[in-house]
């Protein structure tokens, strides 16, 4: 049986996040902890930010769920680390933009999240990939406006 | 007789999905639809649409006979009484919350205890999360067997002389667990309960007796038994539903109209607020025919011989464990499993590739998958157009799924 239509959203980078995720765990001095669930699948995160003067300085996530929710907030907390705020969000819009199969802002190096790009074909699978993003955003607003 | 001239009356299964031939194994969350029912709501569209219980015109009476039609239909369909015990409603949700919010609201008092079980799915647990809620009532789980079955003992045990309503399912959508509703009923009249049954997933696959089982409340959805959407069923007894007051007010409902009061109409219209769900009807109604012309026991046998060679076959797979009980004689046709290291989801999408349709998550039962200690499964559910060639298929597809995910990375 072939599987080219699988390769298509199972990349090997987006398999190696999944088997190896990066920053797995809980910062003890974390300053924002999120906790978020895609209610229609169980898929669950949690993740701490430490946020210091407009900087992303640390991230980690836990959580259980598939292979492309967790790979992605793998990857998601790869991108956002030492990044300032406004450039996390601007990530998060492409991501979403990507997601969404919209053109989206390619002056920006993406790193391992473009190997997701092959989700946005697979409409079942987006709100898997974006809920750690959704989290990091909701977790450096609540932290802008504190 | 159940062969493979039945898939032919299913228009929708003779298409290919990514390529292959559609495998159709999510009957659980919905069935097909056969061309029979289709042709009946389509044909009642094209000629017989109107208005019921008003109109002196001819059309007028041809809806009025289809609806009303449909309603003894459903009468026979689980051996009740009289017509006046069946409501039509958009669905098992819908039915469940209308005996919470109306004979719930009248007869649960603070302390009392509402009993239900871990494997609920969510549409018989909130109403009365709501309903304890608002009365200070104690909302009572009954715990589940390690194989996901219940025991009567347990049921015996969490029921007491405070329960004022036992409320399980029949068939879990889970588990596939059929359970002892009619045991149950009497443990409940005993306590001076009264039975609410939840019966989405069993009036798809069994012949249902309501008179026989003696539950006081039956809650059934048209759209898991090849009939439409937006339909569905709240059978009662006609004492206890003469008692009760409507939930919804409106057109359809009422007798006399004041300016500050109104009386109602007689059962089962004072619970059919406005315009009814009259072409729902005529589609469930043809799905009944359909259900009995081939009969319910040949439905139900039919599944335990696909539940049976599933688990036969899917038990060959290393790393697949299935939940619920361990004989197939015990279930309907639901198989709910994990792969090892292969999340459902993942599960789901390489099924979905080569043209197989299951689902994946938490099933509405999130209490349940606590109990079973996983966040999520994935469910292959049979009914009559399935066979065995579609559970080879699904083998294949699961060989396939842990091929890929052990072998390729």
């Amino acid at each position: 049986m072939s599987f080219n239509n699988l390769d298509q959203l199972y990349r090997t980078v987006i398999m190696d996040h999944y088997k190896k995720p990066r920053n797995k765990g809980s910062l003890e001095d974390g300053s924002v902890t999120i906790d978020m669930n895609n209610p229609t699948c169980g898929d669950r995160i949690h993740l701490t930010l430490q946020v210091t003067d407009g900087i992303v300085e640390n991230a980690k996530f836990d959580g259980e769920g598939c292979s492309i929710s967790m790979a992605s907030a793998s990857m998601m907390t790869q991108a956002v680390k030492g990044k300032p705020v406004d450039e996390a969000l601007k990530l998060s819009t492409i991501f979403s933009d990507i997601m969404l199969g919209k053109e989206y802002d390619d002056s920006i190096d993406l790193g391992d999240i473009e190997a997701l790009a092959g989700v946005a074909k697979f409409p079942a699978r987006i709100k898997c990939a974006t809920l750690a993003w959704k989290a990091m955003e909701k977790g450096v607003q609540n932290e802008s406006h504190s | 007789m159940i062969n493979n001239e039945i898939k032919s009356y299913f228009p929708i299964l003779n298409q290919e999905v990514n390529g292959h031939p559609l495998v159709y194994l999510d009957s659980a969350a919905t069935s097909q639809k056969p061309i029979q029912v289709i042709e009946a709501i389509s044909n009642y569209y094209r000629f017989d649409n109107s208005n019921v219980h008003r109109g002196v015109h001819t059309l007028g009476n041809r809806a009025t006979e289809s609806y009303e039609g449909a309603r003894e239909k459903v009468r026979n369909f689980i051996s009740a009484k009289s017509t006046q015990e069946i409501i039509f409603m958009r669905g098992t949700t819908t039915a469940i919350n209308t005996v919470a919010q109306s004979y719930g609201s009248a007869n649960v008092q603070e302390g009392d205890e509402i009993v239900i079980t871990y494997m609920e799915h969510h549409s018989n647990i909130i109403p009365w999360q709501q309903l304890a809620k608002q009365k200070g009532a104690v909302l009572k789980y009954v715990d589940l067997e390690e194989d996901g079955t219940l025991s009567l003992e347990k049921v015996r045990e969490t029921i007491t002389e405070r329960t004022k309503i036992v409320s399980i399912m029949y068939v879990s959508n889970v588990l596939g667990t059929m359970n002892p509703i009619k045991e149950i009923a009497q443990i409940a009249h005993e306590n001076g309960a009264i039975m609410v049954v939840d019966g989405a997933q069993a009036a798809p696959h069994l012949r249902i007796d309501v008179q026989d089982l003696d539950c006081d409340f039956l809650a059934f959805s048209g759209h898991k038994m090849c009939g439409p959407t937006g339909i569905g069923v709240l059978y009662g007894k006609k004492e206890l539903l003469e008692q009760m007051e409507p939930v919804e007010f409106g057109g359809e409902m009422i007798d006399f109209v004041g300016l500050f009061d109104s009386t109602w109409k007689e059962l089962p219209w004072k619970f059919e607020g406005g315009t009814p769900i009259i072409a729902g009807a005529v589609g469930l109604a043809a799905a009944i025919d359909f259900l009995e012309e081939i009969g319910l026991d040949e439905i139900e046998k039919h599944e335990h011989e696909l539940a049976s060679y599933a688990m036969d076959r899917m038990s060959t797979i290393k790393g697949l464990s299935i939940f619920g009980p361990k004989d197939p004689g015990e279930r309907a046709g639901i198989v709910t499993f994990n792969l090892d290291d292969v999340h459902p989801h993942d599960v789901a999408t390489v099924l979905d590739m080569n043209g197989i349709a299951v689902r994946a998550g938490h099933h509405c039962a999130q209490p349940l998958m606590k109990w079973l200690q996983v966040t999520a499964t994935a469910r292959a559910s049979f009914y009559l157009y399935n066979s065995v060639d579609d559970i080879d298929r699904l083998v294949a597809g699961l060989n396939t799924a842990k091929e890929y995910f052990n072998d390729v990375f």
